[in-house]
């Protein structure tokens, strides 16, 4: 009878300190909980939201103080991620904080810039490139299309470009069946 | 419990292969490892094998596209009005993966815009148009002796060859022959299957062209460091494989025949049906020491090296609904009606046309979209030979699909994860070892076009992938914007607390209970004011002396130095420091000046961090404040940052004087 105490003993006490070191050595540093909802965030940094960025909206969220549906650049598939993630329901998308709008970028009418900097000031994520009294232009590649740039223009020289499709990023679409085939005009020139 | 049978079943044939050479299963009379699945469609090749390969006469334009192959878009190396020279490059490989094009012919360049390319998309795309001269004219060829050539420089030299993978994938050539020490391929495997139905180029450049294809075989052969080599044709061309024994046998290569079974000409299934070896998914074939190329690839590299010619044709099969099929030399850029005039033209009821085979090809959006280096094929497509597919059923999961999948997936279960945009469990399923060979949409009896929905599945999770890429990106950088917006403020409250403190510290020292130190300090003070009447006196006079214009000699003063040195580049701008004298030492002098009070400037900080850091001990000690030492630290760095500054703002100066001065001899000179 000892010896099942014994071995018992001794289990949770093997079984105890490994669990014990474990918890040192694997520690999650700060709260994951943030990370994993600033994952899913788009990261756009444009403010929609009501929060200074994402990761403050991501923090918003996992403190209970806003809701998972106030970012239009994520998306409906966003939000839903979101509600899956934090485990609340789903909701639509907070028409408050804007729309849903196909990604573009930002581009600067380089003729009309005048080099104040404010666009520069105003850029989350430093993808605009210029100097006091010289051109600006956007780092296209680096641009999220938050449109925080748009506002301090004083000589409304921003617009947004909608990316175009290009063979780069062309995307197989979603299966179709064709009711009928349409007749291609190519068969009109190989006649003969 | 299909699944389970599978599995029963792998395991088993595994465990024999490990054990034993008797899983090379003899089908029919075939020395080969069978793969799993595989079907076997109506071939269509006998259509287009009975003409041997034509030369196309030069079309009136060539639309070549820069987008050719896999991976980066090459650079421009032409501008529209250029005349170029038949094989002179017109774009070089930027970047590693990535190919070069050459001018197929002399001519002019008359456009490089967006042109419609041959893509499944039907989008433009930048393109050169060459007008041909007509005159065919090459440019001096270079052929390379690969034998006595190192390798490395055989695989650059590849690299401006514009060779990519002709089987159909245009994978550039000089990335899959990389010998950076860590290749350890032993064998190479020349991939002649031509599996797809209607394709039979491959099939007629061996009939025709065996001796340089071994030719080639021996230049891969040589630079890869392969020992054995192995030709793998399907048993549906008797002739090829006949042509390429009788060179093999002379050559050293050994020729095998893989029964005829798409898609036996999937590299890692020719792998597997050659040698019995199964590439992990995660791993390339070179991993476990296997290369594979193309055999038209092989030939392009012969060419490549004995003749110096680059990548500017390859073997077209025009087939399906045109008057004669056959298999045609065709120039890169060639537009497609006039490769289907020269096959006789399409038929009346041709409704469009296809590039590649039937399994895996892709509708071209015109019917003059160019050859590019992937056009391995064109089918006329007509209702008859294609008909329309019937309407998709839904699916019964019968596993038919499973059964016949080549890579062992779970089609049934990609299918059901694909519609229903589950793309996280498609991944897990495997979706990306999916090769898209379209044997699961051949035997579905729902006809189910099952390929599009793992095409579809394929690409949103590339572009989610390329997206979460993006926002990790995006979020790094607004992480550093915020840090570094922080660490600005920082330094300016510095900064502020700094000025402030001085000031007071300023205000302090007369009322200073030190007044020893500060006597010594007045006494300092005053030497140095002597000193330096006397020094300017001296030099006053013998400036008087010489008659020479009155310079600034160095003082200690580290601000009056700097000013000095600023008053000297202006004048040097101006000409007027020692107009009579070179300019150069002018220039020299300038920058000695400079450089010195540079120095000066450093050793007056260095003290002046060392006062400041007595300081902020003395004040450590007398508060016993441990935080004290930090704005000791902060000291540390603010006062070498400034020295630096000053520094730096004395070269600057000195380098622009010295450009002025410079300037303004070659101004002189020229008047």
């Amino acid at each position: 009878m000892f010896t099942a105490l014994f071995i018992m003993l001794g289990l949770a006490l093997v079984i105890g300190i490994a669990l014990g070191i474990s918890a040192l050595v694997f520690k999650v540093e700060g709260d994951p909980l943030i990370a994993r909802i600033d994952a899913i965030l788009p990261q756009t940094q444009c403010g929609q939201c009501g929060f200074p960025g994402c990761k403050p909206y991501a923090t918003a969220i996992a403190e209970g103080r806003a809701d998972i549906n106030q970012c239009p650049p994520g998306g409906d598939a966003g939000a839903r991620a979101l509600a899956e993630l934090v485990g609340v329901e789903y909701k639509p998308l907070n028409a408050a904080n804007g729309v849903e709008k196909p990604k573009a970028v930002a581009f600067i009418d380089e003729e009309t810039c005048i080099g104040c900097t404010l666009c520069i000031q105003a850029c989350p994520v430093d993808a605009i490139l210029g100097a006091a009294k010289h051109m600006h232009t956007i780092i296209a590649s680096e641009c999220t299309g938050c449109e925080l740039c748009l506002a301090p223009c004083p000589v409304d020289c921003i617009t947004m470009l909608p990316i175009a499709e290009t063979p780069d990023n062309w995307k197989w679409k979603y299966p179709v069946f064709p009711i009928k085939s349409i007749p291609i005009e190519t068969s009109n020139n190989n006649t003969h | 419990m299909n699944a389970i049978i599978q599995f029963t079943n792998k395991l088993f044939k595994h465990g024999l292969s490990s054990i034993t050479e008797k899983n090379s299963l003899n089908i029919g009379n075939y020395d080969v490892y069978a793969f799993n699945g595989g079907v076997h469609p109506p071939e269509h090749k006998s259509e287009s094998t009975k003409l041997p390969i034509a030369r196309l006469p030069l079309p009136e334009k060539l639309i070549l596209p820069l987008r050719q192959h896999v991976g980066n878009l090459p650079k421009l190396r032409v501008k529209v009005g250029d005349t170029v020279l038949k094989g002179q490059i017109l774009a070089e490989a930027e970047g590693n993966v990535s190919a070069a094009i050459h001018a197929p012919t002399s001519g002019k360049i008359q456009t490089i815009d967006d042109e419609v390319i041959p893509h499944p998309s039907g989008l433009k795309d930048l393109s050169i148009t060459l007008i041909p001269d007509g005159i065919d004219k090459w440019q001096p060829l270079t052929p390379i002796d690969w034998q006595h050539t190192p390798k490395p420089e055989l695989v650059a030299k590849l690299r401006e060859s514009g060779i990519v993978g002709l089987g159909g994938a245009t994978f550039p050539t000089h990335i899959k022959l990389r010998t950076d020490g860590k290749s350890n391929v032993h064998t190479l495997i020349i991939n002649s299957a031509e599996c797809e139905p209607y394709i039979t180029c491959d099939d007629m450049l061996m009939r025709e062209r065996a001796e340089e294809i071994a030719q080639g075989i021996k230049i891969v052969q040589h630079i890869l460091g392969a020992e054995k080599c192995v030709v793998g044709i399907e048993d549906n061309k008797p002739e090829a494989t006949q042509a390429m024994h009788t060179v093999g046998e002379s050559y050293g290569f050994n020729v095998k025949t893989v029964p005829t079974l798409y898609p036996s000409g999937d590299a890692r299934r020719l792998i597997h049906l050659l040698l019995g070896t199964e590439i992990p998914s995660d791993k390339r074939s070179t991993d476990v020491g296997i290369q594979v190329f193309n055999v038209a690839t092989v030939l392009a590299i012969y060419r490549y090296f004995t003749f110096g010619e680059p990548s500017i044709s390859r073997i077209v099969t025009m087939t399906g609904a045109v008057q004669q099929p056959q298999n045609f030399e065709v120039l890169f850029g060639t537009p497609l009606s006039h490769l289907v005039k020269a096959a006789g033209g399409a038929h009346k009821d041709t409704t469009h046309f296809m590039m590649g085979g039937p399994m895996m090809g892709f509708d071209l959006p015109r019917a003059d979209v160019p050859i590019s280096k992937a056009a391995n094929c064109i089918i006329a497509s007509t209702p008859q030979l294609f008909a329309p597919p019937p309407p998709a059923m839904p699916c019964i999961r019968c596993a038919r699909c499973a059964d016949a999948c080549p890579v062992n997936l779970q089609p049934q279960e990609l299918y059901w994860f694909a519609k229903s945009d589950n793309f996280e469990k498609a991944r897990d399923y495997q979706l990306f070892d999916c090769i898209e060979c379209g044997c699961c949409s051949y035997v579905c009896p729902s006809n189910i076009p099952l390929v599009q929905y793992y095409r579809y599945a394929k690409s949103e999770i590339i572009a989610i992938d390329k997206a979460k890429e993006a926002a990790d990106m995006a979020r790094e950088r607004n992480d550093f914007r915020l840090a570094r917006i922080e660490r600005e403020k920082l330094e300016r409250a510095q900064k502020h607390a700094e000025r402030a403190l001085a000031g007071k510290e300023h205000a302090d020292v007369p009322s200073s209970k030190n007044d020893d130190i500060k006597a010594t300090g007045d006494d300092a003070k005053k030497a140095a004011i002597a000193a330096a009447i006397e020094r300017a006196k001296s030099q006053k006079a013998t400036a008087a002396t010489s008659g020479e214009t009155p310079k600034n000699a160095a003082p200690d003063n580290p601000a009056i130095q700097k000013e000095i040195a600023e008053i000297d580049a202006r004048r040097a701008s101006v000409g007027l420091v020692e107009a009579e004298n070179s300019k150069p030492t002018t220039q020299a002098d300038d920058e000695k000046q400079a450089k010195i009070a540079a120095a000066i400037a450093k050793a007056k900080e260095a003290k002046a961090l060392a006062e400041t850091s007595k300081e902020n001990i003395a004040e450590a000690n007398i508060s016993n404040d441990n935080l004290a030492t930090k704005p000791n630290a902060t000291a540390n760095a603010d006062a070498e940052k400034q020295a630096k500054i000053a520094a730096a703002i004395a070269r600057a100066k000195a380098q622009k004087a010295a450009a002025d001065a410079s300037k303004q001899q070659n101004d002189i000179e020229k008047k």
